[in-house]
């Protein structure tokens, strides 16, 4: 069975994308991403109701198994990191229900809606950081960065100049909005998704600030001669 | 790679970089296109940049590449 669909750039999309996401018209669906859609697009009824059973049961499985993948790099634990799992399950399969006319065939059914599970799972995640947070927001631990920076400890003392430069810049350049994030993010270690949530922010957002903190902290660098403009100088 | 290389690294900004929302927004065309060989970076460069720089992004990718292996 083959459906054709209409493909047209996302509402709100930006510019950049908008441009990548330009492409034919119209697509053919594979066989099984057909069937996800005429039996969740159903009537209320024991076909729509198998294809919901059968497609959060997938959810919960995909759920369970990120979880696990990011428990390494989560202070999330136990029964509440299975219980994000389910969160995320659950929300993600209204997301998809909700948003099933927006499935334009771009890549098959099941890969478009396990997207939504696995954004549900880092997203959780990030709030769920500060019910038992490692590090609290505005830490400051500066003697940290080398290791956040990936510097080997040997290397600690020759390294000392260039990083009193990067923090000076952090202090006296950015604003205190940037300095705030690029401080946790950079600085502390704290999760991007968990800065996000304490903040109240999209994942985008933060991610902007720290972007154009690394591009002002670089400049600096430069000017001051610690980089060369086109690659790297020693001084 | 030197210390003044990884910090040089970590400075850089890409301009292709489409950012967070955009990326996430074509995530599954662009795990299908990977999960089938081909290659996603050449049809979004400017989410290939943001995968290279986003940590949390990146780590999105691996999830659902990984769920899409898992079936």
């Amino acid at each position: 069975m083959v459906m054709c669909v209409t493909l047209s750039p996302p509402a709100g999309a930006g510019s950049v994308a908008s441009v990548e996401l330009a492409g034919p018209t119209e697509r053919e669906l594979d066989t099984e991403s057909a069937d996800w859609l005429r039996r969740l697009s159903a009537g209320v009824g024991p076909l729509r109701q198998q294809a919901e059973r059968e497609l959060h049961a997938r959810l919960v499985r995909i759920a369970l198994a990120e979880v696990s993948r990011r428990s390494a790099s989560t202070p999330v634990t136990g029964p509440e990191l299975t219980d994000v799992a389910h969160q995320a399950a659950d929300d993600a399969m209204l997301a998809i229900l909700a948003k099933l006319a927006d499935f334009r065939g771009e890549s098959r059914f099941i890969t478009w809606a396990y997207r939504f599970v696995i954004l549900e799972v880092s997203s959780k995640l990030g709030r769920h950081y500060w019910r038992n947070p490692p590090v609290p927001l505005d830490a400051a631990q500066w003697e940290r960065l080398p290791d956040r920076l990936g510097i080997d400890p040997e290397e600690h003392a020759a390294s000392a100049g260039i990083l009193a430069e990067v923090r000076r810049v952090v202090e006296d350049e950015l604003t205190a909005h940037q300095r705030r994030v690029f401080v946790a993010v950079v600085v502390d270690g704290i999760p991007l998704d968990a800065v996000a949530a304490r903040l109240s922010l999209q994942r985008n957002a933060i991610y902007k600030v720290i972007f154009d903190a690394r591009r002002k902290i670089r400049r600096a660098l430069v000017a001051n001669g610690y980089l060369e403009d086109g690659g790297v100088e020693r001084r | 790679m030197s210390q003044w290389e990884r910090l040089d690294r970590f400075l850089r900004t890409d301009p292709r970089d489409v950012g967070c929302e955009e990326a996430m927004a074509v995530l599954h065309i662009y795990a299908d296109l990977a999960a089938t060989g081909e290659n996603p970076a050449e049809r979004y460069p400017g989410v290939a940049a943001h995968l290279a720089a986003c940590g949390p992004c990146a780590d999105d990718f691996t999830g659902l590449l990984a769920a899409v292996a898992s079936g």
